[in-house]
């Protein structure tokens, strides 16, 4: 009995070491053949024969992208939205928040209710597209005229990350709230001395999800922001993406290095950045789905 | 409840007659004065109301007011005037695309199965892969190796999803007379799983391909960082359920059947509803970033489909988009709602 339990322990501990280690290498090589293509030589990589190390190194992909000012500008365009981004989604998100964790509000389920359906009912892409347009009118009506302003206030508002943070305000005594109206605090100081530093690394979680989607966003951006000194990142590796796999750059491609070189070179910047802050951010990264937003 | 005249009622012993009692007196009165009571309420704590108005303004401009846009679906679409000022088609639109017989309802009809075909292959493949992955984290007793497995697939998340259909459409391009082909399209066709013609023409122009790259490239940015949530559940289970089951003789598949699954299965529930609830909510930057003419019959969705009649140069016009979306949406959201009673119903456990 206990030697048909042994085995059977034994047999599942090897699958699962297995398949864990090929799924492991999967996710992993992408990365390392993106670093060793955009590293190689010309013919190494145009006839395919880098598989995991670089062959014939050279460095001319990157030096030729760091050479770019397009690239510069995108990286700054898109270090503008994310900061100003994620800023203003958590200023929103926070106080709206903390007013619906508050059992006195009036019409609490009505404000709840409005948070909610929008996960459940969007209106869909091409509405979205014309009510942004009349919102762009009316910005440069107001006198915005950097279409920046309008993905940065327009866009990225999610009404999880918000249900996220009221959840977590909930779960703040309320002892330690009345403790501090009794010694005289205002509506905002019980925010920012109690509710803000008691529910930290759920506004960590919140502020990361945030930031991520600013980072990432691609769509509206190519959409909404017509002159292309603004774009975003984002939209810069697609644009080159779109101009390097032309086989009419290919076909006229006179350089020491593949035109594909080139796209992993961006690829590869545009991951460097998120890996070097990976280990701080990841424990923020993990908890935020362990909240979920579960209600019961 | 039942309603005793006590409640409300008070017996004057002088008078003899029954008279309203002074405490429903003053809910009587608050109820006829209940917006005054509602305006001195805000007043009073203004502050708190005051707060609520960012987030309220920019739902309502942004999230509502586009849902106002979308009634364009029941109207003579035009460019230059509003939505509220342009006459009513009626369902001329849903009917052009549900029965127009026309190239316009083949390509939608096309769009809408696509939708559920790469929705439900998503269903199946994308949603138990990580499940079983928690189950296999959950045999690395060692804390370290764990992390290195855990951080090498939680990675691929970390990209956007520009840059993750970059690379898949490096990975799988087509070869030239100068060039060679991407180097999965390379592997496959070396270990025989393709031939070199097909590889050679580049798998994402092969419309026979879309569907597998679209599950694979989702499975790789999304496997691993789903599986957190399952791995915090089993990591919660108590290590005596386990000593129980095998006391009684389970070997670990009966484990995995007695302790493990109903341990987990409020999880597994929940995570199920969010996933029904966005199954035609198909991420149509990635579709976007990924089809191209060649690939619209099995690689074309709703969103898509929308996207290229509303805001395309040759455009079938707003209205129509509309509609398309509008059925979209509304098929997605009964589906959100339906699967959320069925849940509450089957297992207490609802997301709403």
């Amino acid at each position: 009995m206990k030697r048909k339990l042994e085995i059977s322990e034994l047999i599942f501990k090897i699958i699962s070491y297995t398949l864990l280690t090929m799924f492991a290498l999967c996710c992993l090589y992408p990365f390392v053949y993106a670093v060793s293509a955009s590293i190689s030589g010309r013919s190494a990589v145009e006839y395919g024969s880098v598989v995991l190390f670089p062959k014939d190194l050279q460095f001319e992909a990157f030096a030729r992208m760091f050479k770019n000012n397009m690239f510069w500008n995108a990286y700054s365009n898109t270090l503008f939205l994310t900061l100003y981004g994620t800023l203003w989604s958590m200023f929103t998100a926070i106080l709206g928040a903390y007013a619906l964790s508050k059992r006195r509000l009036l019409f609490r389920k009505f404000f709840n209710f409005f948070l909610v359906f929008t996960m459940w009912f969007s209106a869909g892409i091409v509405p979205q597209y014309l009510n942004y347009l009349a919102t762009r009118d009316v910005f440069t009506a107001v006198g915005i005229k950097d279409d920046k302003w309008l993905v940065v206030i327009a866009m990225g508002m999610a009404a999880m990350n918000i249900i996220l943070l009221r959840n977590a305000f909930e779960g703040v005594p309320s002892e330690i709230e009345e403790a501090a109206i009794v010694d005289g605090a205002t509506e905002m100081q019980v925010l920012s001395t109690v509710y803000i530093p008691m529910s930290k690394s759920t506004i960590a979680t919140v502020a990361l999800f945030f930031a991520i989607s600013r980072w990432n966003g691609y769509f509206w951006a190519r959409q909404m922001i017509s002159n292309s000194s603004e774009q975003p990142l984002q939209v810069f590796i697609r644009l080159q993406l779109e101009q390097y796999t032309d086989p009419e750059t290919i076909a006229g491609w006179n350089e020491v290095f593949a035109s594909d070189s080139m796209i992993y070179a961006l690829i590869v910047c545009s991951i460097v950045p998120i890996l070097v802050i990976y280990p701080f951010i990841q424990k923020y990264f993990a908890k935020g789905t362990n909240v979920g937003g579960v209600k019961e | 409840m039942k309603v005793r005249a006590a409640d409300f009622l008070e017996f004057d012993k002088e008078a003899k007659v029954y008279r309203i009692s002074p405490e429903q007196a003053v809910r009587d009165d608050v109820e006829k004065h209940y917006w005054r009571h509602v305006g001195t309420t805000i007043l009073k704590d203004w502050r708190l109301y005051l707060m609520l108005v960012p987030m309220i303004l920019v739902f309502l401009f942004w999230r509502y007011f586009p849902m106002y846009e979308l009634l364009g679906c029941f109207k003579v679409s035009n460019d230059v005037i509003p939505v509220s000022q342009q006459l009513f088609s009626g369902f001329s639109y849903f009917k052009r695309l549900l029965v127009g017989g026309d190239q316009l309802s083949t390509d939608f009809w096309r769009a809408m199965r696509n939708t559920f075909i790469l929705s439900f292959y998503g269903l199946c493949f994308g949603f138990p892969i990580p499940i079983i992955l928690a189950l296999f984290f959950n045999e690395i007793r060692s804390n370290a190796a764990r992390s290195v497995y855990q951080v090498l697939t939680y990675l691929p998340k970390f990209m956007s999803t520009v840059v993750m259909t970059s690379l898949v459409t490096m990975l799988v391009k087509q070869g030239s007379l100068t060039t060679g082909m991407g180097i999965v399209s390379q592997a496959l066709s070396g270990l025989g799983l393709l031939s070199g013609e097909v590889a050679n023409a580049g798998l994402l122009n092969n419309p026979s391909f879309f569907r597998a790259i679209y599950q694979i490239s989702g499975i790789w940015e999304g496997a691993g960082y789903d599986s957190i949530v399952f791995f915090a559940a089993i990591i919660a289970i108590s290590p005596t359920s386990y000593e129980a089951a095998q006391i009684d003789g389970a070997d670990k598949m009966a484990q995995m059947r007695y302790v493990v699954l109903p341990s987990i299965l409020s999880t597994i529930v929940i995570m199920l509803i969010t996933r029904i609830g966005s199954l035609l909510n198909i991420g149509y930057e990635k579709v976007l970033l990924l089809y191209n003419t060649n690939t619209y019959v099995t690689a074309d969705v709703v969103s898509t489909f929308a996207n290229r009649q509303g805001m395309g140069a040759n455009g079938a016009g707003t209205g129509i988009a509309a509609a398309a979306e509008m059925m979209n949406n509304v098929i997605g959201m009964l589906l959100v709602i339906g699967a959320n009673t069925i849940a509450r119903k089957a297992s207490n456990t609802s997301l709403y």
